[in-house]
């Protein structure tokens, strides 16, 4: 009787619930990659545009 | 248009003051009547007409209608069009006026406005697409409040605070673009789930991707159409660089959107041919469909295409105005006139007239706000210690 | 494998699910969901159970729930079953006493005070008597209202009912707009409580082992409750012994993905009021793929759109940087020029000066030479 879901309408909310906790997950985790994958980009800053050779 | 000119700020007394003031007026009674006397009171809403036009068109056309915000900021912020950077503010201004409206409005049409939260806090359904959009409304309500911060403080002369968020630009432009694709769309497949209700020719599978599709024609439209309402009744609040870039707005989303309702004449028909409806377009729906597509998405493209070419302002501004009542009756068929459209008619929705008044009631609100920020903050101008 | 589903789980479960055991009214049935919870997200086959239904295969609906099969060649159109539901769910009395059949004439939808209406239709294909169909909640097996709600007001339960919960209702009215059966109905009257109103498949007497008031009132045995599988043996087997009787279709069957409320006819259901254009696809399915895009957007909109960012960002920077660049060329280039005429000049005038230190030193030997010359002469 255990082995799951008997309904479609049952499996759906569990797994979108998940989904849903995972795209807030996502979408914060996603601002804090961007700010590493460009911490380091002298390039970033308008303000004071340097190029390197 | 230029024939009404009205003055605003000269006396209280205003023909425009006085027809408002009656407005809020009845609204107030209605508003009253609605939460002693319930939805039966003040409505025509039915077992088999769940939602009338407080959702047809208050939720589904003021959604739509206040695109403009993230579009322009899109366009601004990401695609870097930085020479449209004066529409920005009154784009913000409606759409995040429009979201409060819409929300507003949802108080009188659910039958227990207090617990809007609950699927937030108490039992969230997943499944549902309205716990979507209901997500997405209400953080992008809140996303466009932020986005609007930065001229209020500038005229609370908070400048800390505006730096402050003013730095957040770029994400709350990302977020807000994201929340709104997501609630757009889904607003569209709230309708997926009633393929026997709505009439063929409105249902497809491509619903979602309709309804983002013509909001951002919305959008496009709506920044034009209102930028030219302010330029009439605004006018001595703007400054140089309005002035100036308005022309360029009016041109360049123009042309943007003669080439967004191309692509969406263009999936509208896929949507036809891959549900193999042709046949329904030679009964009286069809005919009515046929209204909608030529009339309203292959006549605007076209005439914002003479205008642009032309360089022609004011058909452009003409167009745009056209092109929002398109829109209009773009979701006004999905939610009404076609859908339930096997019923017979005696079964079939019409508005009350205290339905219809609550509508005006709330558009009224909206249009005093938007005159009593427009007329105080940095929305038409630059603040002079900001530029 | 396992550490991460369970960590998913963890986290949705306490954040998210805490309300679901909250708010269950039957504490071993949720608790078993809760436990059949776990063994979707991949904790089945590490307690050794097939977790086969937890892939997204087929769901056949919960085995043991009951149904009701509704015969429409034995009603009567008596209304007992209209009465009956009036008296086990307390309703307010109605307009008309449920003796008065001319209520017939017209044709009824349930509404916030009926459950459940009989409705009368000619017989189109022969037969001079009329057809009575009774239309309450079909109780589908994967509900439309349900897969509406957006705070999960509706349950289907193991029992075969599709409950409402009041208590967290806040009236959106989607699960109408939803039901393809224009079933559920509202209190539009009521200022601060209104309700959805459904037929309840009479959960409360069906857990307690009584029969639901309808099904108990009825004189002719038009309704009949029981597992449904077993009604759907029975169903089939009325059809094959009279096919002369019934059309050979179960509404409710697969209707929709099936209902716990099942039909047999001796007429074509479209000429009675039951729609057969609905299709065979559960609801939850009908929104499946708008919902599946959902994340799809969130994951990969912003790195679009970011994208497009950091491109028109770069072009910007290397336009102002070209820019840049061409002023200083033609600053370097000005000076340049400028140290020239500089040192052009510095040796003119160097020149000039030699000249001039020539030219007076020949002078002033000249005028020695003349002055030699005046002493000596
Ligand atoms: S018939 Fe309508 S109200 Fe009843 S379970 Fe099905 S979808 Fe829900
Ligand atoms: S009206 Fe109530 S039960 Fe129906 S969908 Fe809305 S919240 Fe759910
Ligand atoms: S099952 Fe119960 S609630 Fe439903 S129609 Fe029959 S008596 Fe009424």
């Amino acid at each position: 009787m255990e082995g799951g879901f008997f309904t479609l309408q049952d499996f759906m909310t569990f797994t979108k619930g998940i989904t849903y906790i995972l795209m807030i997950i996502s979408l914060c985790a996603m601002v804090g990659f961007w700010l590493f994958l460009s911490e380091r980009d002298t390039d970033q800053t308008v303000e004071e545009p340097r190029h390197h050779e | 248009m230029s024939e009404h000119t009205i003055s605003v700020n000269k006396s209280v007394l205003t023909p425009f003051n006085l027809v408002a003031g009656v407005i809020l007026l009845v609204g107030t009674v209605i508003t009253v009547l609605r939460f002693t006397g319930g939805l039966a009171a003040v409505t025509n809403l039915t077992d088999d007409n769940p939602w009338g036009i407080w959702i047809g068109f208050d939720l589904l056309c003021g959604v739509a209608l206040a695109a403009g915000g993230y579009v322009t900021s899109a366009a601004v912020y990401i695609f870097g069009l930085k020479r449209y950077h004066s529409a920005v503010r009154p784009a913000i201004l409606t759409g995040f006026l429009g979201y409060a409206l819409v929300v507003f409005a949802l108080n009188y049409d659910v039958g227990r406005p207090w617990r809007l939260p609950y699927p937030f806090v108490v039992q969230q359904g997943t499944t549902s697409l309205l716990f979507e959009v209901g997500a997405c409304v209400a953080l992008y309500l809140t996303v466009l409040f932020i986005e609007f911060t930065p001229a209020a403080l500038e005229w609370l002369g908070l400048k800390r605070a505006r730096t402050l968020v003013v730095r957040l630009t770029m994400l709350l432009t990302i977020f807000g673009v994201v929340l709104s694709t997501l609630h757009q769309s889904s607003l569209g497949a709230l309708y997926l789930i009633a393929p026997s209700k709505l009439h063929p020719l409105w249902y497809s599978g491509y619903i979602p991707v309709f309804f983002f599709v013509s909001s951002v024609i919305a959008g496009l439209s709506m920044v034009i159409f209102e930028s030219s309402l302010s330029h009439h009744y605004f006018h001595h609040k703007m400054d140089e660089t309005h002035l100036r870039e308005n022309t360029g707005v009016t041109l360049g989303f123009g042309k943007a959107a003669s080439l967004v309702l191309a692509g969406y004449f263009t999936i509208k028909v896929i949507g036809v041919s891959v549900a193999n409806n042709w046949h329904y377009l030679t009964t009286g729906y069809g005919a009515w469909f046929l209204v909608e597509m030529l009339g309203f998405v292959a006549l605007p493209c076209f005439l914002y295409a003479v205008g642009v070419r032309d360089k022609n302002i004011t058909l452009i501004r003409w167009t745009s105005a056209w092109t929002v009542l398109g829109i209009v009756v773009n979701r006004l068929n999905i939610s009404l006139i076609a859908f339930n459209w096997q019923l017979p008619s005696d079964q079939r929705y019409f508005p009350h007239w205290m339905e219809i008044m609550t509508s005006v009631f709330i558009v009224t609100i909206g249009i005093l706000v938007f005159r009593f920020i427009v007329t105080r903050m940095p929305i038409l101008y630059e603040h002079a210690e900001y530029k | 494998m396992p550490g991460f589903p369970t960590l998913i789980m963890k986290l949705s479960i306490g954040m998210y699910f805490f309300n679901v055991i909250h708010r269950g009214n039957d504490m071993s049935l949720t608790r078993r969901r809760f436990l059949g919870w776990i063994g979707a997200a991949g904790a089945g086959t590490l307690l050794g159970r097939e977790a086969n239904a937890a892939a997204n295969v087929h769901f056949k609906g919960y085995p043991d729930s009951f149904a009701v099969l509704h015969d429409i060649t034995l009603c009567v159109g008596c209304r007992s079953c209209e009465a009956a539901c009036n008296t086990v769910n307390e309703l307010p009395a109605p307009d008309k006493p449920f003796k008065d059949l001319t209520v017939l004439d017209q044709r009824r939808r349930t509404t916030a005070k009926t459950y459940t209406v009989v409705n009368r239709f000619q017989n189109e294909t022969g037969g001079d008597k009329p057809v009575f169909v009774k239309k309450q909640c079909n109780h589908c097996l994967e509900p439309a209202c349900a897969s509406a709600c957006f705070v999960r007001a509706f349950k289907k339960s193991p029992e075969g009912a599709v409950t409402y919960d009041h208590s967290v209702c806040v009236g959106c009215r989607y699960c109408m707009v939803a039901c393809p059966f224009e079933i559920p109905t509202y209190e539009y009257d009521q200022a601060l409580s209104p309700r959805v109103m459904k037929c309840t498949m009479c959960h409360p007497r069906v857990i307690n082992g009584q029969l639901p008031g309808c099904v108990e009132a009825c004189p002719k045995e038009a309704l009949t409750f029981g597992k449904r599988k077993d009604l759907l043996d029975l169903a089939r087997e009325r059809i094959r012994k009279n096919p002369a009787r019934y059309i050979d279709h179960v509404y409710g069957e697969t209707e929709m993905g099936g209902a716990s409320w099942l039909y047999i006819s001796g007429v074509p259901f479209s000429q009675i009021g039951m729609r057969e254009d609905l299709g065979v696809t559960p609801a939850p399915e009908l929104t499946a793929g708008a919902l599946g895009a959902v994340p799809i957007v969130v994951g990969l909109w912003p790195v679009l759109l970011t994208g497009i960012y950091a491109i028109t960002q770069r072009k910007e920077k290397i336009a102002a940087e070209e820019s840049r660049q061409a002023v200083m060329e033609a600053v370097s280039r000005e000076r340049t020029v400028s140290e020239k005429e500089m040192a052009a000049a510095i040796e003119k005038a160097q020149k000039d000066k030699e000249a001039a230190i020539k030219q007076a030193v020949k002078h002033a030997l000249d005028d020695a030479a003349k002055k030699q010359q005046e002493v000596k002469s």
